[in-house]
């Protein structure tokens, strides 16, 4: 492919990758709207082939200042991030085709866009540029809903958002400081500056206690900006993990507390894409342990579950988001019975249900175990299993929850139109794919950054998660059947493991307690510092105070001769202290 | 630096037009004034101030050309050469703040008074114009001259007409502020001509170079200390340098706004001009930094100003009044620029002081538009702007992100190089106190952007685009804020030569 496309690399080479969609977000905005479609549906497609036309090691560099910034680096590692990142916006785009807000489709090209450079950022302050501009562009996806809430969420996702590119921006700045290279190569820990980068990507990686931007914000989105915002932030930031700290073995017991413990919040949830961003949260935590862990098969199987993610993760969000959008709304409880009117929507978010939970033949099955396997083979006990539990907790919230309170349980007597065809058809090529990885994993493993060696379908792969699996089901079917499990009382879904239905609720207060003991006193503390600053400048920087309020020329002219005698001051002492000659 | 100087004088050759540019840089405004009057015309004067603001544009740009490559060029007046006659000095540092005057002259006096226009008689506008056109000779006058006892001298005259501007403010409260930034300048003024006093009784002349040469003999007397500190403070009170700044929300938000722009743009900027110029150009680097440390002092209170100057902004409600107070807190970034005492720190400042002058400019201009519709800055009248006047809020927001400092404007240039000189001297503390002040910044210019498209409109009457003639120069400046952002070679090396030539010392650079 990459030979056959060598001779329009000059054409590739004009701009960066992503720019192309960025840059056509203006004549977007004005173009009338067949055509405007026609170019938004063609743009991922011309972005993929001036993609796959660069080849690998390929690098273009801008210089300005005294730095030679790096804004193209191909490899390997971009090059996987590059394709489905292109994948993802094509499909978006699609899915979005109906809407008439303009803003919102300039906004999701920008947003892209930028995602996509980022990704192929050379240095630091490159990535910085494009890192904050995702911010910036995809808050528009969520002010977009045009509510009060939205509005809100918004703003305290630019706030944590530009926090994490301010971040970024003062750690380069440190590294830069202490090894004079601004190149983004693998940064490690051993220095601030590498904390703060960390501190920067953990942000967008929704790290525990640091993601609650993701579930505040997400499901305020509109229903095709959720698709979009679900494909590309989170991503980024694992790509910049994976480049920057591979094999930092703090990402281990991190990653793993991200697979658990978002689960309890997805169960106890009833809006069910709040659900979903739960449960992104815990996919995000599989690949971050993979990055921890390093070893080849490790980074090759959190690229490639990246890259089965975004997929069957924005086919969730589609289905969801038609379900919202024919219904208009997609609380648990109040939902039912849909697959008689959206039989289509149903099938594709079984499909999408599968993957997640890692069916075989699915495409979360041949990259999820990959972690696993890298997780034993790296002795790494605890980690495994605890991945191990949250994939039986993933099957249980994704894999049936969703499905089954959206669709089936009671039927509530909605009879709505089936989903519009734009959003069928991105739906149906997201569940191509997903089933396409599932049963053909060797296209994907040969993109993948290091040569594969590793088989999925052996096996003791298969019967070990066909086992925790159907016993997952099993215990779903058996709360069913023993009225445990009453989906008209906001959708109270108790875990897979029975015994935990016992110790959870109790250890579960008990920790809730605890956190919002602490949370109250932190907060009480927090308020009273921020009063105290609040009483402090307003005291003496308002306009109605001292310092605020212009004061008579006699006391300016004071000062004038305060700062005459300290400099006179200065200069004498200096001068009696010197020796005399 | 001796070896690669070539020193150009103008007078020991055949003159031509090309060499008299110096003198014409002054000369032009200087007559252009009193034409003023006998034009007459409110139309026919503003397109004379126009062409004669843009020729100065251009003379300036040519010279900053000519000095590019280290040329220091010596115009002297009549042809009596120093120490009996007066001598223009043109290097690349002032040639640089030559550009940085005359092309916000340029773009705001094409947009004409303004608001101002009310408060001046029908008929007499001429004045407005030819107040403007001093002020214009004053500030290139304080700029251009290699004589000390000439600053003074025009200092005088900038500041003479620049009162008469303020006071030509809408509410009675200008003629206040005015009288105050009177008493302020005449005290600024009358310290620094003490401090040149001291020197020239040591020294036994006022032309710079000879000078800052036989400065060097007599550096440790006394007399040249008590100076040094009068110099200083005077010039600080020109630049309103934290706690000397209190005459500036007053002067800047009383004026009308065309004056603000006007002024916010150039006159604190002459004024930073003149503390390098007499800092390191005639004391020298050694004597201020090394022997006073001049730092000690300056270093804490532009980060005092840096706080002070911004959260007095926050707490502001008067659109005019927050660009005063964050005015004072940029000129804080600039002078700590100085008092980190490297050619980087310097050139720091210089960078931000191009690109504060466009963006402040810029920000006055558009406050300058709101005026003229709304008849007020107030905050509550910008409710819901971003729908009534897009072009105007769109450059609102495009210099207010510069004056933010986020990347791909003016603004990210400035903290950027300003943080990088921070760190080559270790100063871990004040780099994160330069990021933490931004972020002070990002609250003020929020809170006008939520106001200016988040909320409803108080009244529901017709509001109209500003008028094309000011828009022009209002975009003109934000423009610039971004052009300089995404291509900031010309700024960054033009501040950079220019701040190895002023740590050389106008003793070192002979001549």
């Amino acid at each position: 492919m990459t030979e056959s496309l060598a001779p329009m690399l000059p054409l590739a080479a004009a701009m960066p990758p992503g720019m192309l969609l960025m840059l056509a977000a203006i004549p977007v905005v004005f173009l009338p709207r067949t055509i405007s479609n026609i170019v938004m549906l063609l743009l991922p497609i011309i972005g993929l082939a001036q993609l796959l036309a660069l080849p690998i090691g390929y690098t273009d560099t801008v210089a300005i200042f005294d730095y030679t910034l790096e804004v193209t680096r191909v490899d390997a590692l971009s090059r996987v991030f590059g394709i489905v990142f292109h994948l993802a916006a094509f499909m978006g785009i699609l899915y979005a085709l109906h809407v008439k807000d303009r803003m919102q489709a300039a906004a999701a090209l920008i947003y892209v866009g930028s995602a996509i450079a980022a990704v192929f950022a050379g240095d630091l302050i490159t990535l910085f540029v494009w890192w904050e501009l995702t911010a910036l562009s995809s808050v528009f996806l969520i002010w977009a809903s045009r509510t009060e809430s939205a509005l809100r969420a918004g703003q305290r996702y630019l706030i944590i958002q530009v926090t994490s590119g301010l971040l970024l921006l003062l750690g380069a700045i440190l590294l830069h400081a202490e090894s004079g290279s601004i190149v983004f190569e693998h940064i490690g820990l051993e220095s601030a500056g590498g904390w703060f980068v960390f501190m920067a990507f953990g942000i967008k990686a929704c790290f525990p206690l640091l993601h609650g931007w993701m579930k505040d914000s997400y499901p305020e989105a509109t229903i095709t900006g959720t698709v979009f915002l679900s494909g590309f932030t989170t991503k980024l930031a694992i790509y910049a993990l994976a480049r920057g700290f591979a094999g930092t073995e703090i990402l281990i017991p991190i990653g793993a507390t991200m697979t658990a413990f978002p689960i309890f919040f997805a169960v106890i949830e009833n809006d069910l894409r709040r659900v979903l961003a739960y449960s992104l949260n815990n996919q995000l935590g599989y690949m971050v342990v993979g990055i921890g862990i390093g070893t080849e098969l490790a980074l090759n199987g959190a690229v490639a579950h990246v890259f089965a993610h975004v997929i069957y993760k924005a086919l969730l969000f589609m289905s969801m988001g038609a379900v919202l959008l024919r219904v208009g709304t997609v609380k648990g409880s109040e939902l039912g019975g849909l697959y008689k009117s959206m039989p289509w929507t149903t099938v594709f978010c079984i499909i999408g249900a599968a993957s997640i939970s890692a069916f075989p033949l699915t495409s979360g099955f041949v990259t999820k175990s990959m972690i696993l396997t890298a997780a034993a083979d790296g002795h790494y006990l605890i980690p495994f299993l605890i991945l191990l539990f949250a994939s039986a907790g993933v099957f249980h919230h994704s894999g049936i929850k969703i499905p089954f309170f959206a669709f089936f349980a009671h039927d509530r007597g909605f009879r709505v139109k089936e989903a519009p065809l734009n959003m069928l058809a991105a739906m149906a090529i997201a569940a191509f794919f997903c089933i396409g990885i599932g049963v053909f994993p060797g296209i994907l493993y040969k993109i993948l950054p290091y040569p594969v060696e590793y088989v999925p379908y052996t096996t003791s792969h298969v019967v070990q998660m066909l086992q925790l699996l159907l016993f997952s089901a099993l215990a779903f079917t058996f709360l069913m059947k023993t009225k445990l499990y009453p989906p008209e009382l906001r959708s109270v879904v108790l875990d897979v493991d029975w015994v935990w239905r016992k110790l959870l609720p109790e250890a579960w207060s008990r920790v809730a307690e605890v956190w919002l003991m602490g949370q109250i006193a932190f907060l009480s503390t927090a308020n009273k510092a921020r009063l105290r600053v609040l009483d402090f400048t307003s005291a003496h920087l308002s306009p109605w105070s001292r310092l605020g309020e212009p004061w008579p020329t006699g006391a300016t002219a004071m000062w004038a001769a305060m700062l005459l005698l300290a400099y006179l001051y200065l200069a004498f002492q200096n001068l009696a202290t010197r020796p005399p000659g | 630096m001796t070896d690669a100087v070539t020193v150009h004088h103008a007078a020991t050759e055949a003159l031509s037009f090309r060499d008299h540019l110096p003198a014409l840089q002054v000369l032009l405004p200087l007559m252009g004034a009193p034409l003023c009057f006998l034009l007459r015309k409110a139309a026919l004067v503003s397109f004379f101030t126009v062409a004669i603001s843009f020729a100065c544009l251009a003379i300036s740009l040519t010279l900053l050309g000519q000095t590019m490559g280290g040329e220091i060029l010596i115009y002297e007046f009549g042809s009596w050469p120093r120490p009996f006659g007066i001598e223009y000095r043109v290097d690349i540092t002032n040639s640089f703040v030559l550009v940085v005057i005359s092309l916000v002259a340029a773009v705001v006096f094409a947009a004409g008074p303004g608001q101002a226009r009310r408060s001046i008689p029908v008929g007499r506008e001429y004045l407005f114009y030819s107040a403007a056109l001093l002020c214009l000779t004053g500030l290139l006058g304080v700029t251009i001259t290699g004589d000390v006892f000439n600053v003074f001298v025009f200092m005088e005259i900038s500041s003479l007409s620049s009162y008469i501007l303020i006071a030509l403010g809408r509410e009675r409260r200008a003629l206040m502020a005015a009288f105050t930034y009177l008493i302020m300048g005449t005290i600024g003024a009358t310290f620094l001509l003490i401090g040149i006093g001291l020197m020239y009784q040591m020294t036994g002349t006022l032309n710079m170079v000879d000078m800052a040469v036989r400065l060097q003999a007599v550096s440790d007397t006394r007399t040249i200390l008590v100076a040094v500190a009068f110099v200083i403070v005077g010039i600080s009170t020109k630049l309103a340098v934290f706690p000397l700044h209190q005459w500036l929300p007053n002067a800047y938000s009383e004026a009308p706004p065309i004056v603000s722009a006007f002024l916010a743009a150039t006159a604190t900027k002459v004024a930073y001009y003149l503390l390098l110029r007499f800092t390191l150009g005639l004391f020298g680097a050694a004597l201020i930094f090394d022997q006073i440390g001049i730092d000690i002092l300056l270093m804490p209170l532009s980060v005092l100003a840096m706080f002070v100057g911004s959260i007095a902004a926050i707490y502001q409600t008067d659109f005019k009044r927050i660009l005063a107070y964050s005015s004072i807190a940029q000129i804080g970034y600039m002078t700590l620029g100085l008092s980190l005492a490297t050619e980087a720190g310097v050139a720091a400042g210089l960078i931000h002081l191009f690109n504060h002058a466009l963006m402040k400019g810029g920000l006055f201009m558009v406050a300058a538009c709101v005026m003229w519709r709304m008849g007020s800055t107030h905050i509550d009248v910008m409710r819901g702007l971003g729908q009534r006047m897009p072009i105007t809020m769109a450059a609102f927001v495009a210099a207010g992100l510069a004056l933010v400092g986020v990347p791909g404007t003016a603004g990210f240039v400035s903290k950027w190089a300003l943080v990088t000189a921070a760190l080559e001297n270790e100063a871990f503390f004040i780099a994160f106190l330069i990021m933490a002040s931004s972020v002070l910044a990002v609250v003020y210019i929020w809170r006008l952007v939520e106001i200016v498209y988040f909320s409803e409109p108080e009244t529901d009457f017709e509001v109209k685009e500003a008028p094309l003639r000011m828009l022009i120069p209002t975009w003109t400046l934000a423009g610039m804020t971004i052009w300089f952002g995404l291509f900031s070679g010309f700024s960054v090396e033009v501040a950079e030569a220019a701040a190895k030539q002023l740590f050389v010392g106008l003793a070192g650079a002979g001549a």
